[in-house]
């Protein structure tokens, strides 16, 4: 972000859309701005704000988008991803926004982009200091399925009243064997707040905590903005004799032979043939660039079967 | 396929080209003008502008057309494009006692002054299909006779007859100066007062507030509603900019207004009394502002002291899942790519799988 070139307020709208610079009006950026920073000054609290309606859908990323829209200058590089990957369609829809209502440079790269968008994945590339990462976050509340109400959540987390998400952990040990939670692995932030990191694999836990990068999480239909400032501790919950492990899998990337980043299944016939493939459709690119090769590295990902099938068409 | 769901930009615009030739339809029908939804089927264009907050039958006409008569999709449009508009002041609280009246009826008097109104209403139709309506041919009905006297000019409403006898509850006493909440600019806050709540299920969706109703009735959470009174008409909307000092009248909109009366026990403080639950709905959207008014009536059984265990008296309950733009919104992103979330559950089930397997053998053994 670049606080210089944000438009004051007023600023007449951005070239032929008719609409601000970032779609936003300047006055609600403004509350939104308000609201981060509160939310930067309370890691891991939800912070409710006037959240607007936003010409794309709920829960299809309304909380991030404004979140963006709040943070995001003209000298800014977007980058927006879902599932980890770029060409995935809402995270073509939500690129395209932005092109259009902000007409801001837009990239694939993770190490070139300021801000980037994010739908359930954290980059496999670390991020850099000065970097902000949004969370698209569906339902911001830790303790939700275990609590409905929201008046009673919210005691719970002023008292810091947090056991009953430790018994649901403990609950899956005594049940399985191990914590059966995969994905939207609750957190403790700062060592003060619960936290829900949106639904990220249990995979990408470990990189939120101590990272350099600003760590936003907007929730648009529930109206909370919530974040993670740089270099602060994020704790997944668990057990001394349990501790937090993340997902493993047998295979390493068919494309260029990754051996530590989170793998897509993809479905390749249907006598049961499946290929691994790197989820960060960038990361994959970048490390095949290098010369790096997996088992099939001629297979292709699932965008360009179907680009073909149009092409055809 | 499900890798068909990543898609290019490309695979984006063919798809919005062919919604837009879906649209259209058949090149040799004529195109479907506003003038045309305006006016014959002005009962959508109302509860596409009561659910999308804003009125104006225009953009109400044109949000419906573009979303080729999908009414929530329509709404979703009006309430995106509201949210753009610049606040220019808040009118003066509308007085429907002067509402010029097209329809009133109340099912607790058999006459009461101004008297009963039918107007345009769909309660007496037997629903026969009529086969002349399939011809465009037959464009004129037998005009509607004009009634032999003029309808009253402001007719008392039902709650206020009551109310001079102390019957029914005071309406609110808060001072019209007091600020009114508005949802669309500050998130909601429980407990909820009660212009929240109304602001809320005004813009709800008529067919959740219509089973959140029909439940109370059914014994979940039952209000003992009469219909005091429901009316249609126009009301003057007036704003009082600061820098004139009086109220000027900026047009006419079209309200339904349906006021329940309900019975209530009285406490060790209050009298046994009727209480008021209130519907309000833009144009013609009877079945609506009943169905608000039921359910504003559930919500304030905090308020009067009553036992709350129905869902329709369940404020976080109703007032959280009211919207249909957000519940539409969350319910459809299901479309959404899920893959990482649900290779992290793939790889659990195998995972649990392999375990409960080698349980099972073990104990074969």
């Amino acid at each position: 972000m670049n606080e210089q070139t944000i438009p004051a307020s007023g600023t007449p709208a951005s070239g032929k859309t008719g609409y601000n610079f970032a779609y936003l009006d300047e006055q609600t950026k403004r509350m939104i701005r308000r609201t981060i920073l509160k939310a930067v000054s309370i890691p891991g609290y939800q912070v409710p704000f006037g959240s607007r309606e936003m010409p794309l859908p709920y829960g299809w990323g309304t909380g991030g988008i404004q979140v963006t829209a709040s943070v995001i200058g003209p000298d800014d590089t977007l980058k927006v991803i879902d599932q980890g990957a770029d060409d995935t369609t809402n995270a073509v829809s939500i690129r395209r926004f932005f092109a259009r209502t902000a007409g801001v440079a837009t990239t694939d790269e993770t190490g070139e982009a300021t801000v980037i968008q994010t739908r359930h994945r954290i980059p496999e590339e670390p991020l850099k200091h000065g970097q902000i990462l949004v969370y698209q976050v569906p339902i911001p509340e830790p303790l939700r399925w275990l609590e409905p109400r929201e008046s009673e959540t919210r005691k719970m987390h002023a008292l810091q009243e947090y056991g009953v998400m430790y018994v649901r952990l403990y609950e899956d040990i005594s049940k399985y064997g191990h914590i059966s939670t995969a994905y939207d692995y609750p957190v403790i932030v700062n060592s003060r707040y619960l936290m829900r990191p949106s639904p990220i694999p249990k995979f990408d836990n470990p990189k939120m905590d101590n990272n350099p990068a600003l760590q936003l999480f907007g929730a648009g239909r529930e109206k909370r903005i919530y974040a993670v400032p740089p270099y602060t501790s994020v704790k997944s919950l668990d057990f001394k004799d349990y501790p937090f492990e993340i997902q493993k899998w047998e295979e390493d990337c068919a494309l260029c032979g990754a051996e530590n980043s989170f793998l897509d299944e993809i479905i390749i016939d249907d006598q049961g043939g499946r290929m691994f493939v790197c989820s960060d459709s960038d990361y994959c690119q970048k490390r095949r660039e290098a010369g790096y090769r997996g088992k099939d590295p001629s297979a292709p990902r699932g965008n360009e079967l179907l680009d073909d099938a149009a092409e055809s068409a | 396929m499900y890798v068909a769901v990543k898609g290019g930009e490309k695979a984006i615009e063919n798809s919005l080209k062919l919604l837009a030739e879906e649209r259209r339809g058949d090149s040799n029908v004529p195109v479907l003008t506003l003038e045309q939804i305006k006016s014959q089927m002005a009962i959508a264009v109302d509860r596409v502008m009561t659910e999308g907050s804003i009125y104006d039958r225009d953009l109400a006409a044109l949000a419906i057309k573009q979303a080729q008569g999908d009414i929530i999709e329509a709404v979703f449009l009006l309430r995106a494009y509201r949210t753009t508009l610049p606040r220019f002041g808040v009118s003066k609280p509308v007085d429907t006692a002067k509402m010029a009246i097209r329809r009133r009826i109340s099912a607790t008097y058999k006459d009461l002054p101004g008297g009963q109104v039918l107007g345009p209403t769909y309660d007496y139709t037997h629903r026969l299909l009529d086969f002349d309506l399939a011809d465009h041919h037959v464009n004129r009905p037998e005009a509607a006779p004009t009634a032999p006297r003029a309808v009253a000019d402001g007719m008392p409403r039902v709650t206020d007859i009551l109310n001079s006898e102390g019957l029914i509850e005071e309406e609110a006493t808060e001072p019209e100066t007091r600020q009114v909440a508005d949802l669309t600019r500050e998130p909601l806050d429980f407990p909820a007062d009660r212009d929240v709540r109304l602001q809320n299920l005004a813009r709800g969706d008529e067919g959740f507030l219509l089973a959140l109703g029909y439940s109370s009735q059914r014994g979940y959470g039952n209000t003992h509603p009469f219909a005091g009174e429901i009316r249609m008409g126009k009301v003057s909307v007036e704003i009082e900019p600061e820098e004139l000092g009086f109220a000027i009248d900026i047009g006419d909109i079209q309200l339904t207004e349906c006021q329940m009366i309900n019975q209530f026990q009285g406490t060790a403080e209050t009298p046994p009394q009727f209480t008021r639950g209130y519907g309000l709905a833009f144009g013609q959207c009877e079945r609506k502002a009943m169905a608000m008014a039921l359910v504003d009536r559930s919500l304030r059984s905090r308020e009067l002291g009553e036992e709350t265990t129905s869902p329709a008296q369940d404020e976080e309950f109703v007032l959280y899942h009211t919207d249909n733009v957000e519940a539409s919104g969350f319910l459809q992103h299901l479309k959404l790519p899920h893959y990482v979330d649900f290779q992290s559950e793939l790889e659990l089930v195998r995972r649990l799988r392999g375990e409960y397997e080698a349980r099972r053998q073990q104990t074969a053994e």
